[in-house]
């Protein structure tokens, strides 16, 4: 007998990934070499809107272009969110995994720790704002404890609230795949290691990073991939002055540019899909679910 | 593996994260109950409806309520589709069929490149396939397109198919989390008594994966709910509320804007406990099953 499962199940599946997200891939490729003007598109074969991308890039006497100190500012976010993110992800779920004995109350942890992934990314990232602000509370208490005479002007709109905005929003991607692969740590391998006189750091040294090495993949995958093309953060808890590849397409967007913001998507799509490939060389992300 | 002491401070460590995590947005929460003086910050003045009832009237040019309303719209639309598509798509993940590695890494690119790019190319389809409607419009002198149509962009076309791209994945790796652990032998016992493909299917898969289920329905429904970076610029002139929010950010300063936070946090917790409980009451009949 047939089983009641087969290929044709997948089809719409396919056919709602082909043409929402395949097909205005390839009209993005396609429109980045065409010709434009205030108000309309012209289809072309030119390489003007790369070579405005990187128009000065290669004079390296000239400095840094604007293309280049983009990326060098975007990816200044990536990393300090990677790392920041890695730490406390990896912490977090060290303590779920090995410091909560009942199961309930694993579940109900780890619950506390994903619930806001389901609730609104603006509304997190504004609920920093009576917190940062001028009159903020960590300014008001900095002040009446004597520490400061004037308001820190750099807490809100600032590098400093875009990294902590990251870091609020988009640490549990790190928490929720590290303590899947760390739940599965078989606990006799840690015994072993205990009773043959092993530190604490030497266990999370020698066995629990290696073995939780696929998570830790996969959270930075997503955190990275998310950090890189991000506008709606660095527009919130920015202000005006950060730049970020992702904001710049936004703005070309807004002004009708879209050849080139296509070709801006193109690269940064590029060197996204270039550092996942590299990521997962190291690890095989559909045998981990 | 760890001392008291050690233990200690990651509890500690923990209590941090958690105090993090939630700290801000009660913080809005508790502000959005402000009395009229209230400003954007502490301390709190007072302790009133006033700024829910400001946020009833509307915010100056902004719609909130017609957001609001096209966003649960939307999100059950969405919801919907993300359920049967990702559980009919993981049941033809169970064996392999060809293109199943290629869809599969369409899958994951769908879920990790930059929502800008997303949001640009869906915005390049529709505002192409418009000027081509448009000029077939008038090369075949079709009225109603000369006078009336202005865009095919909208909540069902354009919002739909944009959201579907970032909850899909998510429902699919769901499916594949639960089919990877799925013990296929309670499908052979209905089979070998003599079961049909689909009384099969209705009477013991189903009520097996009922729980993981709810949980593609609220992946589905709160990814939309609140999407943002894809949206942006693919629904033409018709604004989600996360859309009418993140204007909001720029014109309004006072509590209305808390309290219109504390609203869709309210609709957000709301439906996961609704889908927290549904998840519990289906797993126990699953566990009866077996």
């Amino acid at each position: 007998m047939t089983k009641p499962t087969n290929s044709i199940l997948a089809v719409p599946f396919a056919m709602v990934l082909a043409t929402f997200f395949v097909l205005p891939l390839i009209l993005v490729v396609v429109v980045s070499f065409w010709d434009y003007t205030e108000y309309s598109l012209i289809p072309d074969l030119i390489l003007m809107n790369y070579a405005e991308l990187f128009y000065g890039c290669f004079d390296w006497d000239q400095g840094l272009c604007t293309t280049f100190a983009t990326y060098l500012s975007t990816f200044k976010y990536v990393f300090l969110t990677w790392c920041l993110t890695l730490v406390i992800g990896f912490g977090v779920a060290l303590y779920l995994v090995f410091c909560v004995r009942s199961l309930r109350m694993q579940i109900v942890l780890f619950l506390v720790c994903t619930i806001p992934f389901w609730t609104s990314n603006v509304i997190r990232m504004i609920s920093w704002i009576p917190l940062l602000g001028r009159n903020g509370i960590v300014n008001t208490a900095l002040m009446s404890l004597g520490i400061i005479d004037q308001p820190i002007e750099w807490l809100l709109y600032s590098g400093f609230s875009v990294t902590l905005g990251f870091v609020h929003l988009y640490t549990l991607f790190m928490v929720v795949p590290i303590f899947n692969s760390m739940a599965k740590i078989d606990k006799s391998l840690i015994e072993a290691a205990k009773d043959s006189g092993a530190s604490a750091w030497q266990i999370i040294t020698n066995i629990i990073i290696p073995l939780s090495r696929s998570g830790i993949m996969i959270g930075s995958i997503f955190v990275i991939t998310i950090v890189v093309g991000d506008f709606i953060t660095i527009g919130v808890l920015g202000g005006q002055q950060i730049a970020s590849v992702g904001k710049i397409i936004y703005v070309e967007m807004s002004y009708l540019q879209f050849p080139a913001a296509a070709a801006n998507a193109v690269v940064l799509v590029s060197i996204t899909l270039l550092m996942v490939a590299a990521m997962m060389r190291i690890v095989n992300v559909r045998k981990e679910l | 593996m760890f001392s008291r002491a050690q233990k200690a401070w990651l509890t500690v460590f923990f209590s941090c994260f958690v105090i993090f995590l939630y700290g801000p947005v009660l913080s809005i929460i508790l502000l959005a109950f402000q009395g009229p003086e209230g400003g954007l910050t502490f301390p709190m003045r007072g302790f009133s409806l006033h700024w829910f009832e400001e946020l009833w009237r509307g915010l100056g040019v902004v719609d909130i309520s017609r957001g609001l309303r096209r966003s649960l719209f939307l999100g059950v639309l969405v919801m919907i589709f993300t359920v049967i598509l990702s559980l009919c798509a993981g049941l033809a993940f169970r064996k392999k069929f060809r293109g199943s590695g290629v869809l599969f890494y369409l899958t994951i690119a769908s879920l990790i490149i930059p929502s800008i790019a997303i949001s640009l190319g869906i915005a390049l389809q529709f505002r192409l396939l418009d000027e081509t409607v448009k000029w077939l419009g008038q090369s075949l002198e079709i009225q109603w397109i000369i006078d009336d149509f202005q865009t095919s962009m909208g909540l069902i076309a354009s919002g739909l198919g944009t959201h579907l791209t970032w909850t899909l994945p998510f429902g699919l790796l769901i499916m594949f989390a639960v089919f990877n652990r799925f013990n296929p032998s309670y499908e052979e016992a209905a089979r070998d008594l003599g079961a049909t493909p689909w009384q099969t299917f209705w009477g013991v898969v189903f009520p097996l994966i009922a729980p993981a289920l709810v949980g593609v329905a609220l992946f589905g429904f709160t990814l939309s709910y609140d999407e943002l970076a894809r949206s942006s610029q693919a629904l033409g002139a018709v604004n989600t509320l996360p859309l009418e929010l993140r204007g909001l950010t720029t014109t309004v300063t006072n509590p209305s804007i808390y309290a219109l936070g504390a609203v869709t946090t309210g609709v957000s917790f709301l439906v996961i406990g609704l889908s927290l409980g549904l998840f519990w009451v289906l797993r126990q009949k699953a566990g009866n099953i077996k």
